[in-house]
């Protein structure tokens, strides 16, 4: 009995559906997702490189990625493919930050966030 | 003399034979080499401390290899973690807690502290050169000289990378702080023949 318990829970989360996992307020829309997927494939050239969220997370999200300085293999974006992603704000809001000042040249607006969280969402 | 001749022989033989030999010293008070001494011995020599920070792991990890402290003097770490804004070209901007309490782990184990027989030689390379608090691992003079003998056409490969910053495309227990000549297998490329 003790040791089939962890993996009911186990099981469990992983029935749980999309919606119930936590930090979701935003309910992806079809529209703030196209504005999202727009935004994470649209390409700045900064200091001479050609750059977007797709040179390290790749166009399909739903892949693994890699970096593109380091090679170093990063896991996929879309919640669909690794239950990982969004589940801690903090980490969230970091990444958004160093990752949108990079590929951008500036921070995200709380709109753009949301639209990318949107569009990764519904993927 | 007779002791010595004794103490050398028995690293010999708790060296070759390992486990098996463990229980013959372990309760001999003057020869008591148990097999993670042993260990831990080789490491020192061969090595430098591995990463024993979770924090280190999950900030410094993300985007590269997670460098052990070790392989770098504390002037150097101190340089690397106040530009995190612009950090080799990439954003690795952290608060201002966590920059702290990584400044600290780092400067805490940094190549001048360590024991480790790999961090002596790094800081005997940088005395005496004009820059004795590089950003890089990869420009401390002891490390361009171990690896001078690795032809270009072998670093330029795509596993690689074009240079020798990813230490674990060639070292495979790196993430131990492990850099043995016979632990290297260069992806892309196979085993290194000296
Ligand atoms: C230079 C490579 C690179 C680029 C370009 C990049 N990222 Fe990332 N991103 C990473 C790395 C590395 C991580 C952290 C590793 C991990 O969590 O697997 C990460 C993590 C994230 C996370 C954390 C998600 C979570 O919950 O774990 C978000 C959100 C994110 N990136 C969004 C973006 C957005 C939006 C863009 C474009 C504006 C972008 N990234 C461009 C490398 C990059
Ligand atoms: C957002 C991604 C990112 C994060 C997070 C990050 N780094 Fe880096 N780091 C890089 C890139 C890119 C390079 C340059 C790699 C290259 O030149 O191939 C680099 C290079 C380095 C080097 C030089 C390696 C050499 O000898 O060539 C050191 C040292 C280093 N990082 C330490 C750290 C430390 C300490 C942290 C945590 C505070 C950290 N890094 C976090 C991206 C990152
Ligand atoms: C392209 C593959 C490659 C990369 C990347 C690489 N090394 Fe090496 N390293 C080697 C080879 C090959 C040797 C042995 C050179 C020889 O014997 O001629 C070596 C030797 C060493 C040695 C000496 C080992 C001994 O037993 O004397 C140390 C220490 C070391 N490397 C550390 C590092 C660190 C730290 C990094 C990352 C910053 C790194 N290496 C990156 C291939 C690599």
């Amino acid at each position: 009995m003790k040791s089939i318990f962890p993996a009911l829970i186990a099981a469990a989360i992983t029935l749980l559906p999309n919606s119930a996992l936590p930090n979701t307020q935003i309910e992806p829309s079809a529209f703030t997702a196209k504005s999202g997927e727009k935004l994470w494939n649209q390409t700045q050239t900064i200091s001479g490189q050609v750059r977007s969220c797709a040179s390290c997370h790749t166009s399909d999200p739903r892949q693994a990625g890699k970096h593109i300085r380091t090679g170093k293999p990063i896991k996929p974006m879309a919640p669909s493919a690794n239950a990982e992603r969004f589940v801690d704000p903090k980490k969230v809001s970091k990444w958004f930050k160093r990752n949108c000042k990079w590929t951008l040249g500036r921070e995200c607006s709380e709109q753009e966030k949301a639209d990318i969280t949107s569009y990764l969402k519904s993927i | 003399m007779k002791t010595l001749i004794f103490s050398t022989a028995a690293v010999a033989l708790v060296g070759t034979l390992g486990l098996g030999i463990q229980g013959a010293w372990s309760d001999d008070d003057d020869h008591s080499f148990s097999t993670a001494k042993w260990n831990k011995m080789k490491a020192r020599s061969t090595g430098v401390a591995a990463v024993t920070n979770a924090l280190y792991t999950e900030e410094c990890g993300s985007c590269h290899f997670a460098y052990p402290p070790g392989l770098l003097p504390a002037s150097s770490w101190q340089k690397v973690m106040a530009g995190l804004a612009d950090h080799f070209g990439d954003n690795a901007e952290l608060d201002a807690n966590e920059q702290q309490q990584l400044t600290e782990y780092l400067t805490n184990n940094a190549a001048d502290t360590s024991s480790y027989r790999r961090s002596r030689k790094i800081m005997n390379s940088l005395q005496n050169t004009n820059t004795p608090s590089p950003l890089r691992i990869t420009e401390i003079p002891y490390f361009r000289h171990e690896h001078r003998e690795i032809p270009k056409r072998i670093i330029n490969l795509p596993e690689v990378g074009g240079n020798l910053s990813q230490c674990n495309s060639c070292h495979q227990h790196a993430e131990k702080g492990s850099f043995n000549e016979d632990e290297i297998s260069i992806k892309g490329f196979g085993r290194w023949k000296d």
